[in-house]
């Protein structure tokens, strides 16, 4: 990696943002690593879309805003997808789980109900 | 030490915090007991490489990755919504 | 019906601009045609038009919204990590009653529940009266219906009715 010249105003809380937002996706994975159930496994990645990638996307702004020595504001764009997209998917799956696990109970339940 | 040697320890930080959660998420995807915690592991997945790949681009001081990460935010969202139409109804696309 | 998209011309206009990260004037000249044609042909597709009536009420509802992001990351990552006292968290399925009707404000109240971790909007019935939530940490059912209705729903009541 080449060396930036970076001012310490740019620097410093880039920096902060990006251990913020890195720790927050790692602690979401975790979540969704080791969390007992889906239903409690489908909030742990969220952490990671809304406020972690927020905090990367603006310490992106900042870098390149200074870096540029003009404002950038084209990340903004992917935090207005995500902002959109992300809970639409969510909700999706959420439906989506509630449904596959109504039937498969159906189906278990006929199964049970033929073997007897 | 100064203020450069800050900013590259974050940036690496934060890229192997992604890279971890994509490695994890990566795990559930092959664990996971049911399609539906395939799903989300999937869709985690693509966050994570997205920032992963917006992390390169903060390294590198390049713009090339900016488009990248815009079009894996994409795909996710598609990719997504298609496996979750194929959870809700056996297949993706209907006859 | 017949009323030109005025908000979503602009917001494509400016969506061009950040694509292209520029002001030169091709991409200005190029982007406010293609917003114009792209707004004309596309709200024919979606005839119901949001009625905007107190725009300022967003503001602080956009903050409040920032910092429930905030404080519920903490309240997951809590979770997460084990980090609440022994106790085992309690999740849940919780309903409520809405009194919001406004299709779009329902919209809205949906990224705002769904986008704050800890809690994911999973149903709402058909006459969009009842609202189906699912809960990480059910501690206070009372508690939520009322944050739910007074900290969001009656913002966007306010906003769009």
């Amino acid at each position: 990696m080449s060396t930036i010249d970076l001012p310490a105003w740019a620097a410093i809380p880039a920096s902060i943002l990006l251990i913020i937002g890195g720790s927050l996706a790692l602690i979401g994975s975790i979540g969704l690593l080791k969390l007992p159930s889906f239903y409690m496994r489908m909030h742990s990645p969220s952490m990671g879309n809304t406020l972690g990638a927020g905090c990367v996307l603006v310490a992106s702004m900042l870098v390149s805003s200074a870096l540029l020595h003009r404002p950038v504001f084209h990340e903004v764009l992917i935090t207005l997808f995500m902002v959109m997209t992300a809970p639409v998917s969510a909700t999706l799956i959420m439906r989506g789980a509630i449904y596959r696990t109504r039937v498969n109970a159906e189906r278990q339940r006929r199964h049970t109900d033929v073997e007897s | 030490m100064s203020v450069q040697v800050i900013f590259e320890s974050a940036a690496w930080y934060a890229q192997m915090c992604f890279v971890l959660a994509m490695v994890f998420a990566a795990v559930r995807l092959v664990r996971g007991p049911g399609a539906q915690d395939r799903v989300l592991a999937l869709d985690a997945l693509y966050v994570n490489g997205m920032l992963t790949l917006l992390m390169l681009g903060v390294r590198s001081t390049s713009t090339v990755y900016f488009d990248m990460a815009l079009l894996i935010a994409l795909f996710a969202f598609v990719g997504s919504m298609a496996l979750t139409k194929f959870l809700l109804r056996g297949e993706v696309i209907e006859p | 019906m017949n009323r030109f998209p005025i908000l979503l011309a602009i917001l494509l206009f400016i969506m061009w601009l950040l694509l292209n990260n520029s002001v030169a004037p091709g991409h200005v000249v190029l982007g406010a045609v293609l917003a114009f044609f792209v707004a004309r042909a596309s709200h024919r597709m979606r005839p119901l038009q949001p009625r905007v009536r107190r725009l300022q009420r967003a503001v602080p509802l956009a903050g409040a919204v920032l910092i429930d992001i905030v404080r519920s990351n903490v309240a997951v990552a809590r979770v997460v990590l084990g980090l609440t006292g022994g106790r085992k968290p309690t999740p849940g399925f919780i309903s409520l009653p809405l009194d919001l009707r406004d299709p779009h404000g329902l919209a809205i109240l949906a990224m705002i529940l769904t986008a704050t971790p800890g809690t994911v909007w999973v149903d709402l019935s058909a006459d969009s009266s009842k609202l189906t939530l699912h809960v990480l940490d059910l501690q206070d059912e009372m508690q939520w219906v009322h944050t739910i209705k007074q900290r969001y729903e009656r913002p966007l009541m306010e906003i769009f009715e």
